[in-house]
């Protein structure tokens, strides 16, 4: 006969967060910055399929690291959701709070039930605004707690030399290239020596407020990628 | 919490993950429930051609119901994403939805799958969703839509014309729908050519719709007094563009100018 073993709430939480930081922490990070004209996302990917930055809706983008099927699957329950509300009610109704919220009953709900093994996973949802002051980042931890994103955000990989470089560097009101060209330094100081992440192996997306149409995420080609660094 | 439903695997069609999660949100789950069909509102004629390099797609602006005009500036012509439009004609409440329905779907895939749909996947997917409008159409509310696209593969814009069974099929040149299209393709026959510019196609459209508004009391031609106009599209490899108020006003003057002089346009050469 097989004996349960009492173990403490406490305990069991603990056990439930190592284990899926442990998996986090496995990847590379991705970062999210503020520019002047909108939000950028960079992600050290090497893979040109398979992303870790999509677009939501119009104005909300989403960035994730982790395990890639329990993230895609988060992602496309948000674009479902979005599309859902969007064409239910209007397009202005789908917002980034309304997401945001979902996913973190979502992880919370996940993490807290003892059926599930906890998602290994954290995202960012970012909203841009109609001005710089309506934008919105929220990042998203495994176990469904949320926090405001102000100016960068950092997660997945090792992330505090990542960190120190942007509380550094960062200033607001950088235009595209500065931003990208700090996110690129920053995410290369994830090991002891820095080191140099080739343009080829970034996978960048942006939203952009000057974008023209409804749709303003946007993911810039290894060309644009390559020029802006240059520039 | 996201249902269950959001975080299944499932395929990329948003029509059918409403057909499995939400069915009341489908247009064709109401179709049983429609009674009375009076004073519904239906939109007119629309036009669309080919030139090189794209495709142009123009509608008149009004709106009747029975006899009287519902409403002089109703917008007919949809973008459904970055290389496509639809123009509606017939019952337009029905037409809308079904045009917005159709710009989710295109969009939902576009996310899901990190990658557009051929030109022939969205013309084959807007024939299933007017197919699934059948049971309307046989109460008296059709919907005719006319798809054009600028296809990135070949390198042309494309007209697909459909009846309200869902065939579908492919014009080359021109192609035109609603009450006002005998008279409009009849124009366009005598107009179009397959070398003129754009400027020159979308003047071809708005003689059309002219033509049309001219023999059809449903159709309305350029209303000078109001400033209101046809509303003209055009896709090319740049994208959708909607043509402003006061591009469209340009060449509306200018072909309404030309008619004072000869009220049945320009005349084509008998050999």
């Amino acid at each position: 006969m097989t004996q349960q073993f009492y173990v403490s709430p406490e305990q069991l939480m603990k056990d439930r967060a190592d284990f899926a930081r442990k998996g986090i922490a496995r990847g590379r990070s991705v970062a999210v910055v503020r520019y002047a004209d909108g939000i950028l996302f960079v992600a050290e990917n090497p893979s040109r399929a398979l992303h870790k930055i999509s677009e939501i809706y119009d104005r909300i983008g989403f960035a994730a690291v982790g395990r890639y099927n329990e993230f895609e699957n988060l992602r496309i329950a948000g674009v479902r959701l979005a599309d859902l509300r969007g064409y239910s009610y209007d397009r202005r109704d789908v917002t980034g709070r309304g997401l945001a919220n979902a996913y973190a009953q979502t992880l919370g709900t996940i993490f807290s039930s003892g059926g599930e093994k906890p998602y290994e996973v954290e995202l960012f949802v970012a909203e841009l605004g109609d001005t710089p002051d309506g934008d919105q980042i929220y990042r998203l931890t495994y176990d469904g707690s949320v926090a405001d994103v102000r100016g960068w955000g950092v997660m997945g990989g090792t992330t505090e030399s990542v960190e120190q470089w942007f509380t550094d560097h960062y200033t607001p009101d950088l235009d595209l290239g500065g931003a990208l060209t700090l996110a690129r330094a920053a995410l290369g100081h994830d090991d002891t020596a820095p080191r140099d992440v080739p343009a080829e192996s970034l996978e960048v997306a942006v939203l952009d407020r000057s974008r023209g149409q409804l749709r303003k995420f946007k993911r810039l080609p290894d060309a644009t990628v390559t020029e802006l660094l240059e520039g | 919490m996201l249902p269950d439903a959001f975080r299944t695997a499932g395929s990329a069609s948003f029509t059918e993950f409403l057909a499995s999660h939400a069915p009341d949100q489908l247009p064709r789950a109401r179709a049983e429930h429609t009674g009375a069909l009076d004073g519904v509102t239906h939109g007119t004629t629309i036009v669309a051609a080919t030139f090189p390099g794209g495709v142009v797609m123009a509608g008149d602006r009004r709106a009747t119901m029975g006899n009287v005009i519902a409403q002089r500036d109703i917008q007919k012509v949809f973008q459904t994403d970055e290389f496509s439009c639809v123009g509606i004609a017939g019952t337009a409440g029905l037409a809308v939805e079904m045009t917005r329905l159709f710009q989710v779907e295109l969009e939902h895939y576009e996310k899901i799958e990190g990658t557009v749909l051929s030109t022939d996947g969205k013309a084959n997917r807007l024939a299933t969703l007017i197919r699934g409008n059948l049971g309307m159409a046989m109460q008296g509310l059709a919907v005719v839509p006319l798809f054009a696209a600028y296809d990135l593969d070949l390198g042309v814009g494309r007209i697909f014309a459909f009846d309200v069974t869902g065939n579908r099929n492919e014009e080359r040149t021109f192609h035109s729908v609603g009450s006002g299209s005998l008279f409009a393709r009849g124009s366009l026959k005598k107009l179009y050519r397959d070398d003129l510019t754009e400027r020159e196609t979308v003047t071809a459209a708005v003689q059309a719709l002219y033509d049309a508004a001219d023999d059809d009391s449903a159709t309305g031609g350029p209303d000078l007094a109001r400033r209101i106009f046809p509303m003209v599209a055009v896709v090319t490899a740049d994208g959708f563009h909607a043509y402003g108020q006061d591009e469209t006003a340009a060449i509306a003057d200018e072909v309404v100018a030309a008619r004072l002089g000869a009220p049945d346009g320009p005349s084509a050469p008998l050999i």
